[in-house]
């Protein structure tokens, strides 16, 4: 009998999914025995496991990259970047979570723990270049969602939503797990790249199984960053899930599948000419769909859910401009997009938490109306994340649209450019409806009833809004930290054509 | 290689064939003399009472899921010892660490399952009280106004 040899282990490489993970079991332990008969401890150790987790990714930056664990783990830029970033979504989440589950009678105090999964879920498929792996990380990922979605046992539209994304998140699951049945089939690889090996073979059923296949996985990963056509349970979801996990979920999820998207894209360049028409148009049906359909939205959260659709548009756009042209656009600005959408959804959806008081929750534009009388300092930061998420010039939307848009140009997609360019100009106008509706006070509107800022809250829009700053303000350097192309690293799409 | 398959092909189609001509024939040629007892739902049974859609319990759930995950643990168990057997060292150690934090992970998720009392049937005394105010309010908004049980029966 032969024995797998043991694979190269690199600790370093797996710390900061493995510290989550712990994380979230060590709040469970705690969760167990509940001493203080509150969440207090447990939100403590949260923040500390995941600073933790975060401090094991920064050295990382400086280690040698390529894979350990027999090629199940990676450790590129794009992984490193998007793990920091999961971390910090999680940390921001978990500050203003508290207040609110508290203000909404949430008695579910695992939603500290099952967060904490569904980042290590994340980070797990973003730092990976086997497609099993990829798979648990989607589905540690997604089993984590559908509970939190479901968590206000009181309201029944959070059953209904946790109901709604449970099938559709199956289903979309289910394409990709038969995606890597038909990639599997003809190369007998599970690693990524096993469309080059199934073009290289010269075999044209070959070709054509690992074709199929291919595609089945870009439906179940569109699936799952919410890209039109397979958008139809965003808004739902996002309406119907408690707003802080709205707020994880439409940071994280988007996150993690978009990163998984780009390997994946870039995997598959040698059949570019076969799905780049296709990704193509669902940029474009992403952009107008997601932004024309918020326009006529009476809730701030399904506003919110189709300007995620349309948000998702623009991330694609960057994707194929670097698919395009690899050798002239980097990954950079994708990265940098990211990450603004990252902190401008969490502040935005932060501040619309402030709707929920005494178990109750309204989020509908007229329920907002006031919240600047009683909650200033929020509703003003409210302004910035909306102007960002228009892309008003000092902020860091305006600075990723602009990159795309740059790079859209360079590699020659002057369409996705010019429908991006439009679209941001129309999402102008229900993004200002939310502003509107925090700021106006008419005579016989709505009594509002929603809850008071607290410090937690108030601290995680500080940090959304300094970061919205920050990271506009040293664009060049954020640029150029995200893809340090001049020592000889190789971004994803260019390594994997090397490999070829 | 399709002539391979054929013998199956013809197979399947030779079944299709019989088991369609077998269900459509007797419905065709079958004598439908239907009365108001041959119809109801159980012909030869009790008499049926109230309405199909009715709220019960589904605690056996979980039991049933618990049971499928000890299930997967014995697989994985089962096929590892069968390895572990006559393994060099370094393959016995590592792979003694990784199914000893699998083991781990498995009962601290065990001993979570019994400590809340996810196993306890009797729900007044698992639950924690905030708890089960939350679920007794969630009960009430979410169940419509009492609908007397309509009786059945011919």
């Amino acid at each position: 009998m032969s024995y797998q040899p043991i694979p190269t282990i690199d600790w370093w490489a797996i710390a900061p999914v493995s510290i989550v993970m712990v994380t979230g079991i060590v709040a469970l332990l705690i969760e167990m025995f509940r001493p203080n008969r509150n969440n207090n401890t447990i939100v403590a150790v949260s923040l500390v496991g995941l600073f933790l987790a975060g401090l094991s990714v920064v050295p990382q930056f400086s280690m040698p990259f390529g894979s350990s664990f027999g090629g199940m783990v990676v450790r590129d830029y794009l992984g490193l970047v998007l793990q920091l970033l999961l971390i910090t979504v999680c940390f921001v989440a978990f500050l203003f979570s508290e207040p609110y589950l508290r203000e909404k009678r949430i008695a579910f105090a695992e939603f500290y723990q099952l967060a904490l999964w569904a980042s290590a879920g994340g980070m797990i498929m973003v730092t990976t270049e086997n497609l099993l792996m990829f798979f648990l990380g989607l589905e540690v990922l997604g089993i984590a969602l559908y509970c939190l979605t479901g968590m206000c046992r009181q309201e029944l539209r959070s059953e209904e939503s946790a109901m709604k994304y449970f099938l559709l998140g199956a289903f979309g699951t289910a394409f990709v797990l038969m995606g890597i049945a038909y990639l599997y089939g003809p190369t007998g690889s599970l690693r990524i790249d096993a469309v080059s090996i199934a073009v290289a073979s010269d075999q044209p059923h070959f070709v054509l199984m690992a074709l199929f296949g291919f595609g089945l996985l870009l439906v179940g990963l569109c699936f799952k960053s919410a890209l039109v056509p397979f958008h139809q349970w965003t808004p739902d979801v996002y309406q119907g899930a408690p707003t802080n996990v709205t707020a994880f979920m439409a940071s994280t999820s988007k996150i993690a599948a978009i990163g998984a998207l780009i390997r994946v894209l870039a995997a598959g360049a040698p059949l570019v000419s076969y799905w780049f028409p296709i990704m193509f148009w669902v940029a474009i049906l992403s952009m107008v769909v997601g932004n024309f359909a918020a326009l006529v939205q009476k809730d701030v959260k399904r506003t919110l859910g189709y300007s995620s659709v349309a948000n998702g548009g623009y991330m694609l756009v960057a994707v194929l401009a670097h698919v395009q042209a690899p050798e002239k656009v980097s990954l950079a600005s994708t990265l940098f997009f990211i990450t603004g959408y990252g902190v401008m959804t969490m502040g935005a959806f932060a501040v619309v938490s402030l709707a929920a008081r005494d178990g109750k929750e309204g989020t509908r534009f007229q329920d907002l109306h006031g919240l600047w009388h009683r909650a200033p300092f929020a509703a003003g930061c409210l302004i910035l994340f909306v102007a960002s998420l228009i892309g008003v010039p000092p902020t860091v939307g305006f600075f990723g649209k602009m990159f795309i848009f740059n790079d859209a140009l360079a590699a020659g997609l002057l369409p996705l450019a010019l429908v991006l360019a439009v679209t941001s100009v129309v999402s102008a106008y229900y993004y200002l409806g939310i502003i509107q509706a925090v700021f106006v006070q008419e005579e016989g509107a709505v009594k509002n009833e929603s809850g008071r800022p607290q410090a937690g809250l108030n601290l995680a829009v500080l940090l959304c809004a300094l970061a919205i700053f920050g990271i506009s303000l040293g664009a060049e350097n954020v640029l150029k930290f995200m893809a340090p192309a001049e020592d000889g690293r190789q971004p994803v799409a260019e390594r994997t054509v090397a490999q070829r | 290689m399709a002539s391979e398959f054929l013998p199956i092909l013809v197979l399947m189609t030779v079944s299709a064939v019989i088991c369609a001509a077998m269900v459509t024939l007797s419905w065709v040629l079958g004598p439908k003399k239907t009365t108001p007892y041959k119809s109801s739902p159980y012909e030869c049974g009790v008499a049926p009472q109230g309405d199909a859609k009715e709220r019960f319990p589904i605690k056996f759930y979980l039991v049933a899921i618990l049971f499928v995950l000890f299930d997967i643990e014995v697989v994985f168990l089962w096929s590892w010892i069968t390895v572990f057997k006559d393994a060099p060292l370094d393959f016995k150690l590592f792979s003694g660490a990784v199914v000893g934090v699998y083991m781990i992970l498995w009962i601290i998720g065990d001993a979570y399952v019994m400590k809340i009392g996810a196993l306890d049937w009797d729900e007044a005394t698992s639950l924690a009280p905030e708890k089960l105010l939350a679920d007794a309010e969630a009960a009430r908004a979410a169940l419509p106004a009492p609908v007397p049980v309509r009786q059945g029966g011919l």
